[in-house]
């Protein structure tokens, strides 16, 4: 019995990255700080690229991997854009939350 | 030993995980985003993705968190939000049903397919790589890709990055009296 669990598969792999992007998507669902709400999509992020790298080892494919590299770079630039525009609304409203948002529509 | 890596690793992740939810403090969520990627990490070693999980500790625990502080410092945003009061009732409940069901649902369907046959894939010259040399083979395979087959792409994501440092000059500096911004351009003020 022991011999079965001895060695993590993929589909354990796969699983975590479920649960993780589940979790990121009800704290996206629930927060209300901006800034918590980037950090949960952060998380759901990382549960892709978990995906991404336990599937490049189980198909032998390299891309995988190449993929997660970009993803980590579009992911940097995301926070960088996304914190610049809750700095700037911050600095207009403090405390203001993700409600208070909908005023930027016109 | 790998069960006892994955065990130890998918416990920081999913702690950290909990914790960037339910903590109330901007810099708590924040320090418990720090040990979910620090889990991720591991994860990718475990998976034999070395330069991965080097990145990721370099840009997200170093980079992105870091800017996360940075921001809430900055701000002055770090008092704890109650999280008692919730306008909107019935959002906590549907957002719970909504997350179970997510992880049903993505669970069942990799419950179910985990007996599926891998695609024969060709053993391409990057895959060859990393099983002759293991001790950088993986960055020689990751670079071989990178710069052969998606070298358009990552000149690509340079413009991005560009684009993305300008945009956010422009968007977080504080514009000297008088002069002419986006915002009374756009008649707002």
């Amino acid at each position: 019995m022991t011999a079965a669990f001895a060695t993590p598969t993929t589909t354990w792999y796969l699983l975590l990255g479920a649960v993780l992007f589940s979790i990121g998507v009800v704290g996206v669902m629930v927060r209300r700080n901006p800034l918590v709400l980037f950090m949960c999509v952060e998380l759901m992020l990382n549960a892709v690229n978990l995906t991404f790298v336990a599937l490049a080892r189980r198909m032998g494919d390299i891309g995988g991997q190449t993929t997660v590299f970009f993803v980590m770079v579009v992911a940097a630039a995301e926070v960088v854009v996304g914190l610049g525009i809750v700095v700037a609304i911050l600095r207009r409203q403090p405390n203001a939350t993700t409600d208070d948002m909908a005023e930027l529509k016109g | 030993m790998e069960l006892f890596v994955f065990v130890v690793a998918a416990a920081m992740v999913l702690g950290g995980a909990v914790g960037v939810v339910v903590r109330s403090h901007p810099v708590h969520a924040a320090l418990s985003l720090v040990l979910t990627l620090f889990g991720v990490a591991v994860l990718f070693i475990a998976q034999d993705a070395h330069f991965l999980a080097a990145v990721q500790v370099i840009v997200y625990a170093g980079a992105i968190v870091v800017l996360f502080l940075f921001v809430i410092m900055l701000l002055g945003v770090d008092n704890a939000e109650d999280l008692h009061v919730e306008p909107f009732k019935v959002q906590r409940p549907v957002a719970s049903v909504v997350g179970a069901g997510l992880m049903v649902l993505i669970g069942t369907a990799i419950i179910v397919s985990r007996k599926a046959a891998v695609p024969p894939s060709p053993q391409s010259q990057a895959v060859q790589d990393a099983a002759l040399d293991p001790h950088d083979g993986n960055i020689k395979a990751l670079a071989r890709d990178l710069f052969s087959d998606h070298v358009l792409a990552f000149e690509l994501t340079s413009v991005l990055l560009v684009i993305a440092v300008v945009a956010t000059v422009l968007l977080a500096r504080k514009p000297r009296p008088g002069e002419l911004t986006v915002e009374s351009k756009a008649g707002g003020r």
